[in-house]
Parts: structure tokens; C-alpha cells; sequence
């Protein structure tokens, strides 16, 4: 009963100082926040009763029995916890049962984590799911577009959607009862463990709590508290007395969801800067080309006019010339020509001279 | 002009005549059919999706391969406005159409795949979720849409005779083409970069922080050869459509556009494997999944590839043909690992997905509407051949 009040006066302090207005602090940076809220887990203690479930069920009105016929058994029956469950429309938070590799049987509450940098809150493209400082990841179902990314996104498989209403279909899960940490009350399943086996508190104090637990009971647990780095830390965290693999808990790794895509959604600004530099040198290069082509072109086809006309001309020059000559010859021929003609006809008149001078000509003839 | 209005009602009867057009008939009648049940019974009725599979096919065939295969637009004009290679003029508007057709029924298929289509406006004008890659992708997707319109809508004003309006359009042809590949760039990579965000839940071998640059680097490819692809089916049954100078170019966008994508899909192959080293996962190669890996890069990246050079070397058009269908088939596999086999990996057989026969038929209904639209719109509009009233551009 220690253990109890010790818990319930985290949860007073923690409530007091959580929904306290405040001024300045309202984080910039949400996770670290100092007075984030959280729940701890301890499946050492956790006796997979279902009281949890039930009260979830009651506090967030989810309908029993089930709407869409997925035959749901009562909370009373733990037969339910032999196969693996999920959270589901319905359901925000379900315990499973599972058996340890030392052959323990231990369980395990499953519900939205409320990660500090949740990775659905980063990949909401219309700000449906939004991370509070008070601790609790919220959904506002008037704006969600049942788009589903977030259950994509989500590493520990909690956002459930409605694929059975036409609709208004939305997405489900735990909200950490945030309505009912606004009026200064507990989640409904920490007010309903048998066993304290979930407490509530400051984020930063349930770290502590777990640490000293680890520290009181070194055999009982194993020394990690999961939750406390995964992802960038959630504000549900978990002590268990095997490893927490065991458990059905992926390793995460410490890189919070919004930094593993903010290198690709930075580039956009590289890709808008640079493409239209690249693309548009790209432009003028080619553009210069053409245009060199046809300057090329042009140049050509001048130079070809050009040395056609000086063919041209040569050939002109050299007909001509070759007129000239044949002009020449000709005139020559027609001289030399008349020449033997003149110089033929003169013989042909001396021949009868001499002929007359050696020979008398007949008498009779005349001379001419 | 009588002979092209009895070339258009020839067209029309055609339409309404051949067995293949009683198939689509059919598929249509479907997917109207289907249509109602989604919106009266909601996903539940019509899918197989649950609460561990969020997205099934029509985001990993619908969205991720259609908005991959509809990259021959921004392909083709990067290649004809901006490289200045006229050889490719002829293949502009088809590519330009069935990329506009493709994004349009992206969005339409998304109205399917969201639980309350009614709000898809949202995350643009009312809430903007800007750490988001789904927000950038949809952003980048609705702009790129109207800038495809507008790309597009040159082929409109011809066909109303509208020369002013085609003018003013026609001198923003570079700009449009820039903004285009910026867009692509964008949404192109961060199809792939959705899944940044999920390292657990996926496969390391299709897990790499480079996984952007895989998807961009292969929507080039895989739009050229949607280019091809398309061409070899227009060829052969739009003929038709088309006129002397898109058929003897024809040729010419196949041997430009094999080329390319021989070498960008060697790139492709090695940044694929680099991707592996730098993650060190070569140890899940000898694993069923990495032998499914194997399987990816060499039967529908290396092969394909390697045909290519092949084709462009021989001038062989119908090894290249061949090429690009491996190609498109090889994008489509790729998107369907990495959404469907990657993602998930770790879960139990019985809590895998498999389609429900309704889902494959309304993503059939959707690709039958873009080849419908596509087929009404050739045979309408001066797509694949030049109108004689205007000036080529």
C-alpha cells in the first residue's frame, strides 16, 4: 500500500504542475519536456487480469458489443490473451500473453506509445494527429482524410482505422484519456490495475521510479527501460523482467521518425533551387547549338555561293580566253589562209610568165 | 475536312465494334458496380486492408507505379524542349496525354483509397502537414496535374481552333518544362521517401536512406520506356490516328529513347548496389528474400538494360520493344517490393495481405478509363498527328 500512495502522489504533483497554465515554456521543442506526462508498464507485476481493457472500453464509450460482428469475448474470459492481438478500432489497448525463452509466462499492455517525436503527428499530411506538451498524442477526427499513413509510419502498430463505415471512417487509438487528464483524472486503465502495475506520472519522475525499481530488484527486471530512447523516447515506458525483444517490442533505434525523412523533404529546396539553373544552362546550350548550326549553315552555304561564282567566273574567264584564242587561230587560219590563196594565185600568174618566157606561147592566144 | 470528319466517324464505329471494346464494356460495367459498394459499404466491403496493411494495391499499383509509368511526360518534353532533340517532337503530345490521363486517374483512384475523399482538399487549402512527405507528395502531384493540363490543353485549343489561347500557352512551353521536371524530381522521390519513415517495418535490403534517388532515378526510365511502349501500341492499333511524319519518326524516338534508358538503367543497377554496401546487407543475399532482390536487378533491370544496347546496336526496334515491357514490368514489381513485400516483412504468413478480387478489378477499371479516354481522345485531337492549321513547336 506504500507503493500505491507514493504513486498516486506523483500523479497529484505531476497533474498540479502539468495543467497549470503556463507562459513561455509552452515547448517549442516538445520533446524533454520536463513535465510531460507518461505511464509506466511493469509486466513483473502485471497479472494479464484484462481490468485495463474493460476500463478502457468504459472510459472511451467504445461500443460493446462489437459493431461490425467481430465477435469480442467478455473481459472475464483470459482465454483471449492465447493469441496475439492488436489494438483495433475498438480496442486501444489489449494485453498479451507471452512466453519467454526462460519459459516464463509474462505480460504485456499494448497501447499508443505517445512517442515525444511521434512518427504519425510527423507523417499527418493535414495535422490530424498532433503531439501536446501535457503528453498525450491527439487526433482530430474533423480534419483527418483517411489517408493511413500514419498507421504506415507508426513503428510500434497502434493507429487502427474503420474500413467498415462509409461514412465517416477515422483513425483509433489510445488518446491517453487526455479528456480526462484535462478535468485532473487518471487514464482509465491506470485507475483500474489491480495490481500496480501501471502508474502515471511525470515522464521525468516514471524514469526514476523505474530506475530505482531496476535498482531495489536487480534480479527481477531486466536493466533497460523501454521507452525511454526508442525512437527518440515515448512517454509510455515499460520494465520487464525479460528482455523486452521477448516481448513482441521491435528494436528501434534512437533516431526520432521526423529526422529520418527531413533530409529527403530538405532537398526539395536543393531541388528547386538547382534544376531550374541546370535545366535552363541546359536550355541556352542547346538553344547556342541550333544556332550555331544554322550560323555554320549559313556560313557554308555563302562560302558555297561564293566559290561557285568565282567557278563560275573562271570558267567564263577561261571560255572567254578559249574564244579569244580560237578568235585568234581563226583569224591566223583565215590570214594564212588568204596568204596561200594570194601567194597561190600570184605563182599561178607567174607560172605562164616563165612558161612565155622559156616556152613562147602558142600565137594566137592572147595574153592577159 | 470531309475526309478527316469521315476519318472521325469511322473511328467511332470502330470503337463500338471489336471484342476488345466488349471486354472494356465489361470491365467498366464493374468497376461502376464496385464503385457503389465501395461508397455505400466503405473500404471493408471491397478490400482486403487491415489495420496492419493500411495501404494495399491501389497505393502500391494505382499511386506508385502509375505515377512512375506517367513520367514519359516530363521524359519526353525534358528530351525535345529543353536537350533541343527535335527527332523526339512526334512523341511529345502522346507522352504529354497519357501522362496527363495517368496523374488524373492517380487522383481519381485516390478517392477510392482514402476513407473520406470528400476532404482530399484539406491538406492543401485548410491544414498544411508540412513535415510530411505524403503532404509534398501530394502537393507537388496537384501542381504537376495542372501543369500537365496546361501542357496538354495546347492539343485542346487546336482542336477548338483556338489560336490565340494555344499561342499564349505554347510560349510557356519552357517554363512549364522546367517546372515539370522540378515537380517530378520532387514527387517522383518521394513516393519512395514515404517509407523513410518506416525503417522497422521494412526490409533492409529495400530499406536505404537513398531509397528517393531509387525511385526518381527509375521513373526515368520507366517513363521512357512507357514512351516506347505506348508508341509500339499506337502503331499498331491507332495507325490510324496518325500521320506520315509520326510514323517514319517513330523509329527515331525508339532508338533515342533505348539508348537512354540502357544507360540510365545501368546507373540505376549500381546505386541499387550501392544502396547495399552502404548499409552493409550483402548477409541477407543468400536469404529467400535476397535471392527475390537478385531476381529484381538482374531479370528486370540488367536484362532489360542489356537489351536495349543490344536493340539500339542492331537496329533491332522489336528487341527494344521487348525491353521496355520488361522495363515497365521490373518498375512494377520494384514498387510492389518495396510496398508490399518489404514493407511488413516480419509479420506472420497469416497476417500478410493479398488483394481482394475487387480491388485488382477496380484498378483494372482505372488503367481500362486511361486507355479508353486515351483511344477517344486520338481519334478526336491532333495527338499523334501534326494539325495542318498550325505550326509545329
Amino acid at each position: 500500500m506504500r507503493r500505491r500512495k507514493f504513486l498516486s502522489l506523483i500523479s497529484a504533483g505531476s497533474l498540479g504542475t502539468a495543467l497549470a497554465p503556463r507562459t513561455g515554456t509552452a515547448a517549442a521543442t516538445i520533446s524533454g519536456h520536463p513535465e510531460t506526462l507518461g505511464v509506466l508498464h511493469d509486466s513483473a507485476l502485471c497479472i494479464g487480469c484484462r481490468k485495463c481493457e474493460a476500463a478502457c472500453r468504459e472510459v472511451n464509450n467504445l461500443p460493446t458489443p462489437d459493431k461490425y460482428k467481430t465477435p469480442e469475448k467478455p473481459f472475464t474470459d483470459l482465454s483471449v490473451l492465447e493469441r496475439k492481438r492488436r489494438t483495433d478500432f475498438q480496442r486501444f489497448t489489449v494485453v498479451n500473453k507471452y512466453r519467454s525463452k526462460d519459459g516464463r509466462t509474462v505480460f504485456r499492455k499494448f497501447q499508443c506509445n505517445h512517442c515525444q517525436e511521434p512518427a504519425c503527428a510527423s507523417a499527418c499530411f493535414v495535422r490530424a494527429l498532433v503531439k501536446t506538451p501535457q503528453g498525450p498524442v491527439i487526433y482530430k477526427p474533423d480534419l483527418c482524410v483517411g489517408c493511413r499513413y500514419c498507421m504506415i509510419a507508426c513503428p510500434y502498430y497502434v493507429p487502427a482505422y474503420d474500413y467498415g463505415n462509409a461514412g465517416n471512417p477515422l483513425v483509433y487509438k489510445c488518446t491517453m484519456c487526455a479528456p480526462r487528464l484535462a478535468r485532473g483524472q487518471a487514464p482509465g486503465c491506470v485507475e483500474n490495475c489491480p495490481t500496480d502495475a501501471l502508474a502515471f506520472g511525470r515522464r521525468l519522475d516514471l524514469l526514476e521510479l523505474a530506475r530505482a525499481r531496476i535498482a531495489a530488484h536487480p534480479g527481477r527486471y531486466t536493466p533497460r527501460i523501454y521507452g525511454e530512447q526508442e525512437m527518440g523516447g515515448t512517454n509510455w515506458l515499460y520494465l520487464s523482467p525479460v528482455p523486452h525483444e521477448e516481448l513482441g517490442q521491435p528494436r528501434l533505434g534512437k533516431i526520432p521518425a521526423p529526422e529520418l525523412t527531413s533530409g529527403a523533404l530538405g532537398a526539395v529546396a536543393i531541388v528547386a533551387g538547382l534544376w531550374p539553373a541546370f535545366l535552363g544552362g541546359l536550355y541556352c546550350i542547346s538553344r547556342r547549338r541550333d544556332k550555331t548550326a544554322e550560323q555554320d549553315a549559313a556560313l557554308a552555304a555563302a562560302t558555297a555561293r561564293e566559290t561557285a561564282e568565282a567557278e563560275a567566273q573562271e570558267t567564263l574567264r577561261q571560255a572567254l580566253a578559249k574564244a579569244e584564242k580560237e578568235k585568234e587561230a581563226a583569224i591566223a587560219r583565215e590570214v594564212k589562209k588568204a596568204r596561200e590563196e594570194a601567194a597561190r594565185e600570184f605563182e599561178e600568174k607567174a607560172a605562164p610568165q616563165a612558161k612565155e618566157e622559156s616556152t613562147p606561147p602558142p600565137a594566137g592566144e592572147p595574153s592577159s | 475536312m470531309n475526309a478527316t470528319t469521315d476519318r472521325k466517324k469511322t473511328a467511332l464505329l470502330e470503337l463500338l465494334r471489336t471484342p476488345g471494346n466488349i471486354l472494356t464494356a465489361f470491365i467498366l460495367a464493374l468497376g461502376l458496380c464496385i464503385t457503389v459498394l465501395r461508397f455505400t459499404k466503405g473500404l471493408a466491403g471491397v478490400t482486403n486492408l487491415n489495420d496492419n496493411y493500411p495501404w494495399g494495391i491501389w497505393i502500391s499499383f494505382d499511386l506508385l507505379c502509375g505515377v512512375a509509368l506517367a513520367a514519359g511526360g516530363y521524359a519526353a518534353t525534358t528530351a525535345c524542349h529543353l536537350f533541343g532533340l527535335k527527332d523526339f517532337r512526334t512523341s511529345v503530345r502522346p507522352a504529354v496525354t497519357s501522362a496527363f490521363l495517368g496523374y488524373a486517374f492517380v487522383v481519381l483512384a485516390l478517392h477510392y483509397d482514402v476513407g473520406q475523399p470528400w476532404r482530399l482538399v484539406y491538406p492543401i487549402f485548410l491544414s498544411q502537414g508540412t513535415s510530411s512527405v505524403l503532404f509534398e507528395v501530394g502537393l507537388c502531384v496537384f501542381i504537376y496535374l495542372s501543369v500537365l493540363a496546361l501542357e496538354w490543353s495546347i492539343a485542346v485549343f487546336e482542336r477548338l481552333g483556338w489560336k490565340k489561347a494555344r499561342a499564349r500557352i505554347v510560349r510557356l512551353t519552357i517554363p512549364l518544362t522546367v517546372l515539370g521536371v522540378i515537380l517530378s524530381t520532387m514527387h517522383q522521390s518521394s513516393l519512395g521517401a514515404l517509407y523513410l519513415i518506416a525503417p522497422s517495418k521494412m526490409h533492409p535490403l529495400w530499406y536505404s536512406p537513398f531509397i528517393p534517388v531509387f525511385f526518381f532515378v527509375s521513373s526515368i526510365f520507366a517513363g521512357m520506356s512507357m514512351v516506347i511502349f505506348e508508341g509500339s501500341l499506337a502503331h499498331r492499333f491507332l495507325r490510324g490516328q496518325m500521320d506520315e511524319e509520326h510514323i517514319r519518326r517513330g523509329d527515331a524516338v525508339v532508338f533515342g529513347f533505348g539508348k537512354a534508358a540502357s544507360i540510365t538503367m545501368l546507373g540505376y543497377l549500381l546505386i541499387r548496389l550501392y544502396g547495399v554496401a552502404l548499409d552493409d546487407n550483402w548477409r541477407f543475399l543468400p536469404t529467400g528474400y535476397g535471392l527475390w532482390f537478385i531476381a529484381e536487378l538482374a531479370g528486370f533491370v540488367a536484362l532489360p538494360s542489356f537489351l536495349y544496347a543490344l536493340g539500339v546496336r542492331e537496329k533491332n526496334t522489336r528487341r527494344i520493344r521487348f525491353a521496355a515491357l520488361l522495363t515497365i514490368a521490373g518498375i512494377v514489381l520494384n514498387r510492389f517490393n518495396v510496398s508490399l513485400v518489404a514493407f511488413n516483412w516480419q509479420l506472420a504468413p497469416e497476417e500478410k495481405y493479398f488483394p481482394h478480387w475487387m480491388e485488382i478489378a477496380v484498378s483494372a477499371f482505372i488503367v481500362t478509363l486511361i486507355i479508353t479516354a486515351y483511344r477517344l481522345i486520338c481519334a478526336y485531337m491532333p495527338i499523334l498527328r501534326d494539325d495542318p492549321d498550325f505550326e509545329t513547336h
